[in-house]
């Protein structure tokens, strides 16, 4: 049985976690604002990017002069996961979750025999992954000196995925990232971007609708200008939306230790209080025994 | 008066401009444009270079993009761009950066056609800021 005192300690400092685990859910508050308005301002980009890069699809009509990086190398033997994570912990089961995908994802690939190469942007993933995969990482991004993420942060993974696909080391690259839904779910996600996945980006409606465009330059031109573009823009989605899912759950995260440090201190006050009525009730006790004894 | 279209100008990390204009002229990668409302279908890269927007009212705008493409269509023009400014707000320091990064492309480039690439590139950045520089 804990004395008074121990009991005291501990409502203390369960008391002192508390507050703390309130701050960093109103930090993660604040942030997620900013993530879910910087998720929001990118919208209209990558929707345009889609829509007009369905345009040109349609006009090119799938033919020869369509860059390798849409086509892909009509292999697929090798294959390279981009693994996006968050820098830091305390945010629930969002980064296992994503690890998980991709291990999942991974294992699959190597059981039929497939060769897998690995970058991690994030700490978090690349610590998970490093315990099973370490030979598979080839590199990673690190984001942590990063303090808003920027077009460029996204531009610079994207130019390391087409350099080493421009030099043949792999065929097919997914992109992990979790999708931020709402505070409380993120769908971790995987998803294609090497070969561009166009085919969904074609059946959406377009806004020019069926106009006849011209091109300046030639269609396939301005396409093996787009479709880098366009992985540049996926990454920095998935990288936003990323941001912000760690955020929403970070909140939830610390809002739940907040309540259960809530509960602790509810049950240690309780049998602080027991305890200490008991002591009084004993010392009465004494006293009321002692004085009949005279 | 010109009839006005609706003209948007969107960087990867925000929308900048969305409003009716009269008149834009588009840094094209194939010479510089002037779109204006109904202007029939193109799409086109740009290179690096200063958009001037006449909106509706009037007014005139100038910003900075540093490539990227537009999409025109008779009922509005779009333009996506890698990285967009007001020239007001121009951040000297960086265009230098660009400069500087952009001569150094230009300097170890393995083939010809990477380096007339690069230095066309570098030729446009400069350009660029001969134009915005007295501004």
């Amino acid at each position: 049985m804990p004395s008074l005192k121990d009991l005291r300690n501990r409502i203390a400092s369960v008391k002192a976690t508390q507050k703390i685990t309130k701050a960093m859910q109103m930090v993660a508050a604040a942030k997620l604002r900013r993530a879910q308005e910087a998720a929001e301002a990118a919208r209209p980009y990558s929707e345009r990017m889609g829509a007009v890069l369905a345009n040109i699809t349609q006009a090119i009509g799938g033919g020869g002069d369509a860059p390798a990086l849409m086509t892909g190398t009509g292999k697929d033997d090798v294959h390279l996961l981009v693994v996006c994570t968050a820098e830091r912990g305390l945010c629930g089961g969002f980064n296992s979750q994503i690890a998980r995908l991709a291990r999942d994802h991974i294992r699959r690939l190597l059981a039929d025999g497939k060769q897998v190469k690995i970058i991690c942007v994030g700490k978090k993933g690349f610590d998970i992954l490093r315990r099973d995969y370490a030979s598979l990482i080839v590199d990673r991004v690190d984001l942590r000196e990063v303090r808003t993420l920027g077009f460029a942060n996204a531009d610079a993974i994207a130019r390391k995925v087409i350099h080493l696909f421009n030099e043949g080391s792999f065929d097919i690259c997914t992109l992990f990232y979790s999708q931020f839904k709402s505070v409380i779910s993120q769908i971790p996600t995987a998803q294609q971007i090497i070969p561009a996945g166009v085919a969904s980006a074609a059946a959406e409606t377009t806004i020019g609708g069926n106009a006849v465009y011209e091109y300046e330059p030639e269609p396939g031109e301005i396409l093996s200008d787009l479709i880098p573009r366009n992985i540049s823009v996926q990454v920095f989605r998935a990288l936003l939306e990323n941001a912000a899912g760690e955020m929403g759950a970070k909140m939830s995260a610390m809002d739940n230790a907040t309540r259960n440090a809530g509960d602790m201190i509810n049950k240690l006050s309780i049998t602080y209080n027991r305890q200490r009525q008991a002591q009084i009730t004993k010392e009465l006790i004494e006293i009321i025994s002692g004085a009949e004894a005279l | 008066m010109a009839e006005a279209f609706q003209f948007e100008l969107v960087s990867p990390e925000r929308l900048l401009v969305s409003e009716q204009v009269e008149s834009v002229v588009i840094p094209g990668a194939e010479g510089e444009m002037t779109v204006m409302a109904h202007h029939a279908p193109v799409m086109t890269t740009i290179k690096p270079g200063v958009v001037t927007v006449k909106t509706a009212a009037g007014k005139e705008e100038r910003y900075v993009v540093f490539g990227g493409f537009a999409d025109i269509v008779p009922a509005g023009c779009t333009l996506l761009a890698e990285s967009a400014v007001a020239v007001g707000d121009i951040d000297r320091a960086d265009l230098a950066r660009r400069i500087q990064e952009a001569r150094e492309d230009a300097a170890d480039a393995k083939d010809d056609e990477a380096r007339s690439k690069a230095e066309q590139f570098l030729s446009q950045l400069t350009t660029l800021e001969g134009a915005i520089l007295p501004a």
